[in-house]
């Protein structure tokens, strides 16, 4: 199943699609996979989350709070190699999941950029989600992807120009990643009124899903982002309660958040 | 948030640009790429702000009251122009060969720093922002920011690796006496890189009202040709004052490379001359111990903090953590145009090991009464490489890029030139 059929389910339902996040080999790469599992599977109160974001754990990531450094930190410590990623992202599609990849560039420049979307296709990838790379550096990307049927996310920002909203749009796929505030990755209080406002200005360049992330980590704040988002992105979250508490906390915040994007 | 500056102007002022020292064909392409370098890896959310800052300073350069003023900071500020000084006792250790120091050592703030801070400090009151955050590795890039800051009445954070803030405490005391508050970073490798990946994500929380002021010519489209063009001074009244003093261009330039500004400052005097420039790379405790800074000569292209470039990374793409007796060198990166200058061969990059640094840096102080920075004692071990090369005929011009004060804790731990150190630690035991 593609990205344009999970959100097309969700659309035809009236609801956001749940996307979660987790860094692969977090904490080990075999509890990373329960983890996928517990998220794509839910609870016996509701199901869990439309399409997880695989992160790949990167020595420097500059669009993450400290929340994600950690967790991406420990994986790494804990002998997270590349070659796992893929792993990961096959034992997703095993669950029954959707699986896009969430990373950094340098990893995928090192990798091969062919060679990287090749395997990523062969371990039932559907996507790249690239928060340092913007389109106008994706020539390469951008053919690989095509080649290998492969989503491409990039994001978008509360700063974006409009010229900028008409460029990635344009050369996304899949959906859009909107950025609901300036900063970083980790849960707020309040998601910023900045998101609606971003999710209105992409709609005019695009007919794409359009998902928004950063801060969202409760049911009320993922039904106030279904009510003009397609997606609701959620990745601290999953984070905290995944140290906390392992595949049950994680199945169970799924659930929760579940409900919310059905409640718009 | 508020609405993004208006930047039409960039068009118009891109029509006819100003007249440059040096020929456009060393001029990076509209989106910053030095041949496949460079460029702009980052996030989205920033893409407005460096678009802003290449308008503002494409404005600028128009400008006549910002080329005056940033002339007059120059000149009755910061001391330039710099010295030229013929070092010839040193240079009988260096096979003969003429050895002449471009003083940068000499400037308020005391490296050379200061030339690139006050430029984008302008900048920075230009776009009507009053905020400005930078990194600092040895506290020099931070102290001369602090500095520009405290003339120029803008706010000031300084990331600094915990590492460093150890290593350089006085020169937290320096900023923090200057107004700046200096935020000590605990992640990752506690260093230089971690200090950027810090200020990056201060600055796409906070980039409505705040510059980020990056210290060396490395990040993403400008940064890289901002910051080169900001120094070129360097390599320009070097390069007049060595034809004034030698009668002759010199064979050879040499300096210091960690993220590479006062190398691509100083080279850029010579780039159109039948000069070698030499880059000295910090090589640690030697490349096969692991624990070294060698970009250029041991890294591999990738990208890092903005910009494709060489970089020290493992097999996965991970950023390794770089190591030298030089908080100033210890980057995993390096400015794009460095990369590019190295594959098209017009500039060559070596490694200098710690201690062949460290014996330079006394060798200086020894022979000329200079005391220099640790970062700048790598250009002069590899000045005395390069005279030994060309012998008794050769002339070198040597970027001295900093004056040593910052390092007197390293260097007499190093030499062990305070034994009172020995006894108190022997007491703490």
């Amino acid at each position: 199943m593609s990205l344009h059929e999970v959100f097309g389910d969700c659309s035809a339902a009236d609801r956001a699609a749940l996307i979660g996040y987790l860094p692969a080999g977090y904490p080990t790469v075999q509890r990373s996979r329960e983890l996928f599992a517990a998220m794509v599977r839910g609870t016996d109160e509701g199901p869990g989350c439309d399409i997880v974001e695989v992160g790949l754990p990167y020595s420097d990531p500059v669009m993450d709070g400290p929340t994600i450094q950690a967790a991406s930190g420990e994986a790494l410590r804990n002998g997270f190699r590349v070659r796992d990623l893929f792993d990961v992202v096959s034992s997703v599609a095993e669950a029954g999941g959707h699986a896009v990849v969430m990373t950094y560039w340098n990893p995928v420049h090192r990798y091969g950029v062919e060679a990287f979307a090749r395997d990523l296709r062969a371990a039932g990838g559907l996507g790249v989600i690239t928060p340092d790379l913007i389109p106008d550096e994706a020539e390469e990307w951008l053919a690989a992807a095509q080649e290998h049927d492969l989503d491409r996310i990039f994001l978008v920002a509360p700063s974006s120009t409009e010229q900028r909203l008409a460029l990635t749009a344009k050369a996304s796929s899949g959906f859009v990643y909107a950025t609901s505030v300036m900063g970083v990755t980790g849960a707020r209080d309040s998601v910023g009124a900045a998101a609606s406002g971003l999710v209105e200005r992409t709609r005019a360049h695009t007919d794409l899903p359009i998902g928004v992330g950063l801060g969202v980590r409760s049911a009320e704040q993922a039904a106030e982002v279904a009510s003009f988002a397609d997606g609701v992105i959620v990745g601290s979250a999953f984070v905290t309660r995944a140290e906390q508490q392992g595949p049950e906390g994680v199945a169970e915040l799924a659930a929760d958040l579940g409900r919310g994007v059905r409640a718009r | 948030m508020a609405p993004v500056r208006d930047v039409s102007g960039f068009e118009d002022a891109r029509a006819h640009r100003p007249g440059k020292a040096v020929p456009e064909g060393h001029d990076p392409d509209e989106r910053g790429h030095f041949g496949p370098y460079g460029g702009r890896f980052m996030p989205e959310a920033l893409i407005a702000a460096q678009d802003e800052l290449a308008a503002e300073y494409e404005k600028a350069q128009l400008d006549p009251e910002f080329v005056e003023e940033l002339g007059r900071l120059l000149r009755d500020y910061a001391g330039r122009p710099s010295l030229l000084t013929e070092a010839k006792r040193f240079a009988e250790h260096a096979g003969g060969a003429r050895i002449l120091l471009k003083r940068e050592d000499l400037n308020h703030t005391g490296s050379h720093k200061i030339n690139n801070v006050l430029g984008q400090a302008l900048l920075v009151k230009r776009m009507g922002k009053s905020r400005v955050i930078a990194e600092t590795g040895a506290g020099q890039h931070g102290v001369a920011t602090a500095t520009a800051c405290a003339l120029l009445d803008l706010d000031c954070v300084i990331y600094m690796g915990e590492v460093d803030t150890k290593r350089q405490a006085l020169n937290v005391a320096r900023m923090r006496l200057l107004g700046a508050e200096v935020r000590p970073v605990n992640t990752g490798s506690a260093t230089l890189k971690d200090a950027i990946n810090e200020a990056l994500r201060d600055w796409v929380t906070h980039v409505d009202d705040t510059h980020y002021l990056l210290g060396t010519a490395a990040g993403g489209h400008p940064f890289p040709v901002l910051v080169r063009n900001l120094h070129k001074v360097i390599g320009e009244e070097a390069r007049e004052q060595t034809l004034a003093l030698a009668g002759r261009l010199p064979d050879a330039v040499a300096a210091c490379v960690g993220g590479g500004s006062n190398a691509i400052g100083i080279f850029h005097g010579f780039l159109d001359d039948p000069v070698r420039l030499v880059g000295f790379e910090a090589e640690g405790h030697g490349v096969d111990s692991g624990e070294h800074c060698a970009t250029l000569t041991q890294g591999s292209p990738g990208t890092l903090h903005g910009a494709r470039s060489y970089l020290l990374q493992d097999e996965d793409g991970q950023i390794t953590e770089a190591y030298s007796i030089s908080a100033g060198l210890d980057y995993p990166g390096v400015g794009p145009e460095h990369s590019w200058l190295k594959d098209s061969g017009r500039a060559e990059y070596q490694a200098v090991t710690d201690d062949e640094a460290m014996q330079a840096f006394r060798l200086l102080s020894r022979t000329e009464g200079i005391i220099p920075a640790i970062e700048s004692a790598h250009a002069l071990a590899g000045a005395l490489r390069l005279g030994r090369e060309l012998g008794p005929d050769g002339l070198i011009v040597v970027n001295l890029s900093g004056r040593g004060d910052k390092d007197m804790d390293t260097a007499a731990n190093y030499f062990g030139l305070v034994p009172e150190a020995d006894t108190a630690q022997e007491e703490s035991r």
